[in-house]
């Protein structure tokens, strides 16, 4: 038992190869590029909607399509059913997500400079659970949305969660749901973290 | 197959895909699946004529549009409540007091006369929501004869212009409730208990369509919505949807829309006539009205899915489907069993003394057509066709009798769905509203065109869709883009009237008329001033017309051609006028010389080739 767990202690504080920390460079710079490039498109197409009505979302804010219009279209269209309307500033996650992203660039930075095999299991552990703990609210957000219809709407439908990766029939709208670029990188940049654990897992202390 | 000889196949396939079509000789398939193509269905050559008149109503531009099927042209303008100088409409002393104080009007639900529950082809009678009108279009010459109203104790005449079999009646209920008699202030917030709607009969007269009110029924104030007549078991009866059973004054979206089930009126009018005759009527802003409450028999209520829109008589006259708007079911019907749970008094309640009916209990079936079921028209054929405002589709399903498969799950019923674009409002099948349809096309009416159409810039026009329904599916035809905004429209055979070309000398019975240029006469009474005036090609007689600041003028101007076609303007500028007088016709116009000078008035209807040299003066002496 003592011996595994000093061999683990011993795995943690080797130090990291020259290719695994250019490699967490890298992943930085994805990382970053997740903090820039949008994560997830919402999308509704209806046929009087032909060319649909799409919603970007950002780290750092929600873009909609035709010049921000339809954000303002599809929350006319949801009040129809009683669905609250979608406005930035309840994404709380819009402000503390550059943040953290900021923070984990640090880490990473911190990893590729003095970094040992512990520097980036712990920035891989951190942001696992900011990434899964982000998708979860994300999830949350739009069940939310679908669930709390005002009873006083003029159309009562049976509350309904969008779907958060493909699409799916609601009313009159296909609605389809896709990650994005930025999604991408942030993955990519876990990728880096544990692959450069990888390469490093041999290199002497 | 390796994959060297898997690419050569696939080449040959190409080839050959792509040489098939260029091998296919003249006049095989090609050729005659160009015969059967929508663009061949539609096309009517030049010099050729179409099958149907398309009577669109005009929505608030106030106006009939007049189109032909299949071809889908628009070929008139029937101007009925707003001054249209095309025609000379609203500017000459007829049409100017039939328009009276109004400019416009918001024109809805067309409807043609009948006899016998069949288009008589004599008589289009079209509503005004804005200001409680109900007009008469003579399908003879296509004119606007007769505006009723405002009539009294209505407001919005929305749930019209319904005509029962016989053009005994045009069936108008109101939208609006206001305090009544018109012009008596209520708190809104006292709407309830102060406000009232309106079911009206008006009498046509058989010989010369003329409308009277003949007899009203007050109501509850809910929002009448639309209507229809019955025939065969249902006949003597009407039917309304509304909304607003919760009798909402404010912020109708949400405040009309709480209750699962809003009321149907199921009207006998023929008790309604008799209870007239029977002096069961009091008199009420001029004309006689029954309380429901206390006349038994007239009036019943049947609940239906909430905030519904269009409720459909079918041929038959046996089955009635109302459209439950934010419900996604065409709920059907059974008359006879209304007729009977209406003789052996099976109510759930009542409303204000009117008996209310048992909304499970006479439910044929609720369709489930699509979403935004609006309205029902039919082909005659036992199919019923729903429109489905926000799916922008129209669905065709088939009408009872069910079997019991079928009754355990109705989407059996449901044959087809054909996307529309987009937002579509009303539809029309030719007939569906007699007994006898005639079944061969629909015409979808769609609130959107979005773009569709080479833009013009922010006002769109509406979209119409031309489906042929005469296979098991449902066919797209053509699209035509219409000024706003029809509400509904009818279908008319072409054959089924002759309408005349020029007015014949003889029926001309204005006694102002003049027929030759010594006829023509300009006689001073004080500082009136009467012109008995000619237009004939290519000039005015008389063409030059003497007067004194101030006086009032009166030209009674005959075009005394008897040629089809050969219509004649009388424009006058810089005062406000402009006249068209067909073949044969006399119109009148009066105005007031009130400015110095000399003013030119000529022919504004192109009539032949020295239509520029048909002009006059009109001197005004200081």
């Amino acid at each position: 038992m003592q011996a595994i767990l000093r061999a683990i202690d011993a795995f943690l504080e080797r130090p990291l190869s020259a290719a695994s920390r250019g490699l967490v460079l890298l992943g930085m710079v994805a990382l970053i590029g997740g903090g820039l490039l949008p994560l997830w498109r919402i999308q509704l197409v209806a046929p009087q909607y032909e060319e649909g009505l799409t919603l970007v979302m950002y780290s750092h804010a929600i873009a909609a399509g035709h010049g921000g219009q339809d954000l303002n279209e599809i929350n006319t269209l949801n009040h129809y059913i009683g669905m609250k309307p979608i406005v930035q500033s309840d994404f709380a996650e819009m402000t503390w997500m550059p943040f953290a992203i900021g923070i984990f660039a640090l880490l990473a930075l911190r990893a590729a400079a003095v970094g040992r095999i512990r520097h980036l299991v712990d920035l891989g552990v951190l942001f696992l659970y900011f990434g899964m703990f982000s998708l979860a609210t994300f999830a949350y957000r739009l069940w939310s949305y679908g669930h709390h219809l005002d009873p006083h709407a003029p159309m009562r439908i049976a509350p309904f969660t969008p779907i958060l990766v493909g699409q799916q029939q609601i009313a009159n709208f296909v609605q389809s749901s896709l990650p994005l670029a930025g999604t991408a990188c942030m993955g990519a940049f876990l990728m880096t973290v544990l692959t450069a654990i990888w390469l490093s897992r041999s290199e002497a202390s | 197959m390796t994959p060297r000889t898997r690419l050569f196949t696939a080449g040959g396939l190409l080839a050959a895909a792509l040489l098939t079509p260029a091998c296919r000789p003249p006049g095989s398939r090609a050729a005659a699946s160009a015969a059967t193509s929508p663009a061949a269905k539609t096309y009517v050559a030049p010099g050729e004529k179409d099958q149907y008149y398309l009577f669109y109503s005009g929505g608030h531009s106030g106006q009939v549009y007049v189109a032909g099927l299949p071809s889908m042209r628009h070929i008139a303008t029937i101007p009925v409540f707003a001054r249209y100088p095309a025609t000379g409409y609203g500017y000459d002393e007829e049409s100017r007091q039939m328009l009276g104080e109004f400019t416009w009007g918001d024109m809805h639900h067309p409807g043609l006369s009948q006899t016998d529950g069949r288009y008589d082809g004599r008589w289009l009678f079209v509503n005004d929501n804005a200001n409680n009108r109900v007009a008469r279009i003579d399908l003879r010459d296509f004119k606007t004869k007769q505006i009723l109203g405002p009539i009294p104790n209505s407001s919005g005449t929305h749930g019209s212009s319904f005509v029962t079999e016989n053009s005994e009646y045009v069936l108008v209920a109101t939208r609006f409730s206001v305090p009544l008699p018109k012009g008596r202030y209520a708190d809104p917030q006292r709407y309830e208990a102060e406000f009232n709607g309106m079911v009206s009969g008006l009498a046509v007269d058989p010989k010369n369509g003329t409308l009277s009110v003949g007899w009203q029924i007050l109501t509850p104030p809910f929002n009448w919505d639309l209507g229809s007549t019955g025939k065969g078991p249902s006949s003597g009866w009407a039917f309304w949807t509304s909304y607003n059973s919760e009798m909402a004054a404010t912020n109708l979206e949400a405040n009309a829309t709480r209750l699962d089930r809003d009321y149907a009126a199921i009207v006998n009018w023929r008790a309604a006539e008799q209870a007239i005759k029977d002096g069961k009527g009091t008199i009420t802003g001029g004309v006689p009205m029954i309380d429901p409450g206390k006349v038994p028999g007239v009036m019943y209520f049947l609940p239906v899915p909430k905030s519904p829109h269009g409720i459909d008589t079918d041929p038959s006259g046996r089955w009635i489907v109302a459209s439950g708007k934010l419900q996604p079911v065409a709920s059907v019907f059974d008359f006879e069993k209304i007729r009977q749970a209406i003789d052996r008094k099976e109510f759930t309640g009542n409303v204000r003394g009117i008996p209310v009916l048992s909304y499970e209990s006479l439910l044929e079936g609720d369709v489930p057509v699509g979403l935004g079921p609006l309205h029902t028209q039919y082909d005659g054929k036992g199919n019923a066709y729903t429109s489905l405002f926000v799916e922008s589709a129209v669905a065709k399903w088939r009408l009872p009798p069910w079997s019991p498969e079928e009754r355990k799950d109705l989407n059996k019923v449901v044959l087809d769905k054909i996307p529309v674009h987009y937002n579509i409002g009303h539809l029309v099948i030719g007939g569906s509203d007699t007994k006898e349809p005639y079944g061969q096309y629909l015409v979808a009416m769609n609130k959107l065109s979005k773009g569709r159409h080479i833009s013009v810039g922010p006002a769109q026009p509406e979209s119409s869709e031309l489906i042929d329904i005469t296979g098991s599916k449902m066919g797209m035809l053509a699209e035509a883009f219409t000024e706003p905004e029809p509400h509904f429209a009818q279908i008319l055979k072409a054959d089924r009237i002759t309408p005349i070309e020029v007015y014949p000398k003889g029926e001309n019975h204005d006694p102002n008329a003049v027929w030759s240029a010594d006829q023509t006469s300009i006689t001073r009474t004080g500082n009136k001033v009467v012109v008995k005036m000619m237009a004939i090609r290519s000039k005015f007689v008389p063409d030059t017309i003497e007067v004194r600041q101030g006086d009032e003028i009166t030209i009674h101007l005959t075009n005394v051609e008897q040629t089809t076609d050969m219509l004649h303007g009388l424009g006058i500028v810089e005062h406000d006028m402009n006249v068209v007088v067909d073949p044969g016709e006399t119109k009148t116009v009066r105005f007031k010389a009130n400015k110095p000078g000399v003013y030119p008035f000529y022919c504004t209807n192109f009539c032949s080739a020295l239509h520029q040299e048909m002009q006059g003066y009109l001197a005004v002496k200081p």
